[in-house]
């Protein structure tokens, strides 16, 4: 614990609905990002209770075979663009800031645009549980239903007539235009609003997976979105990118998706891998071991998924040689994951460990994401990929690494950020019945899976027959996943009853290294009170041949102007769900209403005075 | 086709399929038998998969056992402790990082070399003699054709043990994967394209599999069989299924089924030789000497063809076999069950 007493509290910063709707700080919009997200993880695990609860017994008769479709698709989509990517955008966005020294996002009105356009995206695709009515069908009968991966040409429109589908293409190009926005705007700042003497190799090691998840994200997102363009013209104009009939093929799609699908998958797992390099020293007392290696593998790891996209399509019979090149190049990528997971328990060996939730949650990201690995290099192997691809093994696998790797490392981040977003200190003895439950309750949902896919169990079908033989082991990991409900719920409440009775936090509950933990729990609105100059990697700490930084003062020493909120941002935002909305009704004009409140948006946000 | 390869590591596989059972045993509580099971294999094709699967495991848990270990070990003996110095800030050190940086990309040679040797040898060349199938993946069952043999069915593939298969996969709709896990592993079956597995299957049995590409509304009732037979076994089945289609004894039931069948919207979609030439469904020429109905759901007995016949989709979510307008009356689907059951 740090020495110093707590600082005063922050001036008060305004309250109500409109200085949220307009607010253009990045603390501010990191917050909503937190709660959209995990309102979002909440549906999506609801989602996945759902799904085990059909698969608890063979034959099971909880939801219809179409509901089942509509409820892994959704799991999925919900977790990969709704839960997990804004999670991590809400540490970019709190947490970035305030580790390169920063007063701000380098484009603050370009990040509450990012936030609402992610907002109106995934109400969009969630509106579809609902809006069945409207399309003169049920209810629960319009959501997406052709997974999360959308495979043409089974998402033509000849095959899946109905809105189903386009709620999805039309939610994800949304969604993706949120990304691209917030993507450019990172990398910006990361690059150039660094405090003095805050060099490339002084980034806190979180900052660093932030900047190369960006360069990810601005790079794939383009691809997905031509992908669900050429759909939609697909479906809407009569083209033919991916209809055979006509010539082309759909193995396009495949490509194309999964040349974005693979990088999308270091963009779920850098950051949490940027958050465990910044978790492990502090509760270690140890700088993080090799960290430049740490630094150049995920740049390397960053790379090196752009050349690894087939290995989803081993069934697909590309060829021998094909084969044999992606499965060399998928092999590859293993190196730079283990040096990374070698030098995090080189950063343990020799620390004083102390056993936080935090650190909880981060060593379980290694120990976890380890089992996701070395299952990843059974199915690199294009011949036992033959017999893995589509079945429950890689579902297993895909668990481990998102759930066992992403997750822990995003509630490490939480239990570790928590005091600094809030000023108040998540419950300890909670947090270790919440770990532990999730520990124990995902492996008990997921690790039986590798089992239920060896024994010939595939992925994304409703139901199974008793004579399969997985019926007992399918029970177990539904009690698993109830198991993982129930941890959340510990979560939850510890979220609740921290609002009132948590422990205030001071500046540096942690003793950490990094410039965030110089300053009030919250911060104030302009963050630091005066700039900070950095002299070397570990500011807060005293190495061989610096003495920790001073903290700034609590008050500034000089009037520090912070520019008010702005409407144009969320109404810019709002223009792009309404021209989606076009598509969905066959209406030309809302096509122009939505393009015109877009346009309007951005003409009084470009002529809008900045230092309001 | 394949050669005898890894004869060394085949030791280790009864040893994986070994700790696999039990540890799926002490869960599930059950023995099986686990008919799609991929670590029982019964061709070359499943065996070279296994072989290569098994050695690759054996690396993973080596992996996997030192990690842990490390980390666990890291965690126990660096607790924090009152009155502890202060640890030493290291940074880093270059020999260690080069060593764990190599260390994984030999293994990985270990991993690749077997893997490649692998990819080529089950690239689905078969020589000349080989049986062909051709399989057709429809939403939701599997057409089989046989071009030298002339013959059509659905469902249940029929090949002879010993002798090598050669597939060619396609489809007729969507994207769907053929996979039957004791023969082999799984291909797509892709509209406009046709890829091809080989397998010689090594003992005789009835073979399980299923579809494994997500499909649509039914993807989970697109279920299908392999049945290796003996030679003469196999022989025989091919001299039935050449017949042409049994035709119904004078003043029966079958007979009145089959006038029902023939004036019926039926034809629009179904093939019974010398009947009606449908394409669209399944080819109902000998359908009777099928073991299962409605792409691997039922069991075909009396019980199961009339309720199907009734009302399909309620038995299969999607189904495009949709009720009869108007409805067929049970006594006209008492005789076109009837009339199915003597299609031998």
């Amino acid at each position: 614990m740090s020495d110093a007493p707590p600082a005063p509290p922050a001036p008060p910063a305004p309250t109500g609905l409109k200085s949220w709707l307009t607010t253009t700080d990045h603390k501010r919009i990191g917050l909503l990002y937190f709660w959209t997200a995990f309102i979002f993880f909440l549906i999506g695990g609801l989602e996945a209770l759902l799904i085990r609860a059909q698969l608890a017994q063979p034959d099971g008769h909880v939801v219809s075979a179409e509901t089942y479709n509509q409820l892994f698709t959704m799991h999925g989509t919900t977790m990969v663009f709704l839960a997990l990517m804004p999670l991590s955008a809400s540490f970019f966005n709190y947490i970035v800031p305030l580790q390169i020294g920063a007063r701000d996002v380098a484009f603050p009105r370009l990040n509450a645009f990012s936030y609402w356009v992610f907002l109106s995206g995934g109400l969009l695709l969630n509106a579809s549980w609902v809006t069945g009515p409207l399309f003169h069908a049920g209810m629960l009968n319009v959501a997406p239903d052709g997974g999360w991966f959308g495979y043409a040409n089974l998402t033509e429109r000849q095959f899946s007539p109905g809105p189903n589908i386009d709620f999805w293409l039309l939610g994800l190009q949304v969604l993706g235009i949120s990304s691209l926005a917030a993507g450019f705007n990172f990398i910006v700042t990361i690059l150039n609003l660094r405090a003095p003497g805050m060099k490339m190799m002084r980034l806190p090691a979180f900052t660093w997976m932030t900047l190369v998840t960006q360069f990810l994200v601005i790079t794939a997102f383009p691809v997905i979105t031509v992908g669900l363009v050429f759909l939609m013209f697909d479906r809407f104009f009569g083209t033919h990118f991916y209809v055979h009939e006509a010539g082309a093929t759909p193995l396009l799609w495949q490509h194309l998706f999964w040349l974005f699908g693979h990088p999308e998958v270091y963009i779920l797992i850098l950051p949490a891998m940027g958050i465990v390099s910044d978790v492990l020293p502090t509760f270690s007392r140890k700088p993080l071991f090799g960290y430049p290696v740490v630094v150049y593998s995920g740049i390397l790891i960053g790379f090196m998924g752009w050349g690894v996209w087939s290995h989803h399509m081993f069934s697909v019979g590309l060829g021998p040689i094909a084969d044999s090149v992606f499965a060399a190049t998928t092999m590859l990528i293993a190196v730079p994951t283990g040096v990374k997971i070698f030098n995090w328990i080189a950063t343990l060996w020799g620390g004083a460990i102390r056993g936080t939730t935090a650190l909880h949650f981060a060593v379980g990201f290694i120990a976890m994401f380890v089992i996701g690995g070395l299952s990843g290099v059974t199915h690199a192997s294009p011949p036992a990929d033959l017999q893995q691809t589509d079945t429950y093994y890689v579902v297993a696998h895909i668990h481990y690494v998102l759930f066992g790797g992403t997750i822990f490392g995003l509630f490490a981040g939480i239990y570790y950020w928590w005091p600094k977003m809030t000023g108040r200190l998540l419950s300890e003895r909670l947090g270790k019945w919440h770990f532990w439950l999730q520990f124990v309750g995902m492996n008990l949902a997921f690790f039986p899976m590798h089992f239920i896919g060896l024994l010939g169990m595939p992925r994304r079908i409703y139901t199974y027959g008793p004579d399969l033989g997985v019926s007992t082991l399918n029970l177990v990991s539904t009690v698993g996943a109830f198991l993982i409900a129930v941890s959340i719920l510990v979560l939850v409440y510890n979220f609740v009853r921290t609002r009132r009775h948590g422990q205030r936090a001071p500046n540096d509950p942690w003793g950490g290294a990094t410039l965030e933990w110089s300053i009030p729990s919250p911060p104030p609105v302009y963050n630091f009170s005066v700039i900070p100059t950095v002299a070397n990697r570990l500011p807060r700490w005293r190495t061989e041949h610096h003495g920790p930084m001073t903290d700034p003062p609590a008050v500034p020493p000089a009037p520090i102007h912070v520019p008010g909120g702005s409407w144009w941002p969320v109404v810019a935002a709002l223009g792009l769900p309404v021209m989606a909305l076009a598509p969905l009704t066959h209406t030309l004009w809302v096509a122009f209403l939505g393009a015109a409140v877009l346009l309007f948006g951005i003409y009084r946000w470009a002529f809008e005075p900045f230092e309001v | 086709m394949l050669r005898d390869r890894h004869l060394g590591t085949l030791v280790a596989v009864p040893r994986l399929r070994l700790w696999l059972a039990s540890a799926a045993l002490a869960v599930s509580g059950c023995g099986g038998p686990f008919p799609q099971s991929t670590l029982h294999p019964h061709s070359d094709f499943a065996r070279a998969t296994d072989v290569l699967f098994t050695e690759i495991f054996w690396w993973a848990a080596a992996v996997f056992v030192v990690v842990e270990l490390l980390l666990v070990v890291a965690l126990v003996r660096f607790r924090h402790r009152e009155g502890r110095p202060a640890p030493k800030p290291t940074h880093g050190h270059t020999l260690m990082e080069i060593a764990w940086t190599l260390a994984p990309a030999v293994i990985l040679v270990f991993v690749a070399v077997p893997t490649v040797r692998t990819i080529f040898a089950t690239a689905g060349d078969a020589p000349p003699d080989a049986l062909k199938v051709e399989v057709i993946g429809h939403q939701w069952w599997w057409e089989y054709r046989y071009p030298d043999l002339g013959i059509t069915t659905a469902n249940e593939m029929h090949v002879p043990v010993g002798q090598t298969v050669q597939v060619a996969i396609t489809s007729a709709d969507v994207i769907h994967s053929f996979w039957a896990p004791a023969l082999g592993g799984k291909r797509d079956a892709i509209p406009g394209r046709v890829n091809r597995i080989a397998f010689r299957a090594d003992s005789e049995g009835d073979y399980s599999g299923q579809c494994a590409e997500f499909c649509g509304a039914s993807h989970a009732n697109m279920r299908l069989r392999v049945m290796v037979e003996s030679g003469p076994g196999f022989a025989a089945w091919v001299e039935q299924q050449k017949s042409g289609a049994a035709a119904p004894p004078r003043a029966s039931l079958a007979e009145l089924g089959k006038a029902i069948y023939t004036r019926s919207a039926c034809i629009g979609c179904h093939a019974i030789q010398g009947v009606s030439p449908g394409i669209i469904g399944p080819n109902l020429t000998h359908v009777g000497s099928r073991t299962t109905l409605a792409g691997g759901m039922f069991p075909n007995d009396s019980g199961h063809v009339a309720r199907w016949i009734a009302d399909a989709p309620a038995l299969k979510p999607g189904s495009i076999m949709t009720r009869m307008q108007p409805p067929l009356t049970d006594a006209d689907v008492a005789a076109l069950v009837a009339y199915l059951a003597i299609l031998k």
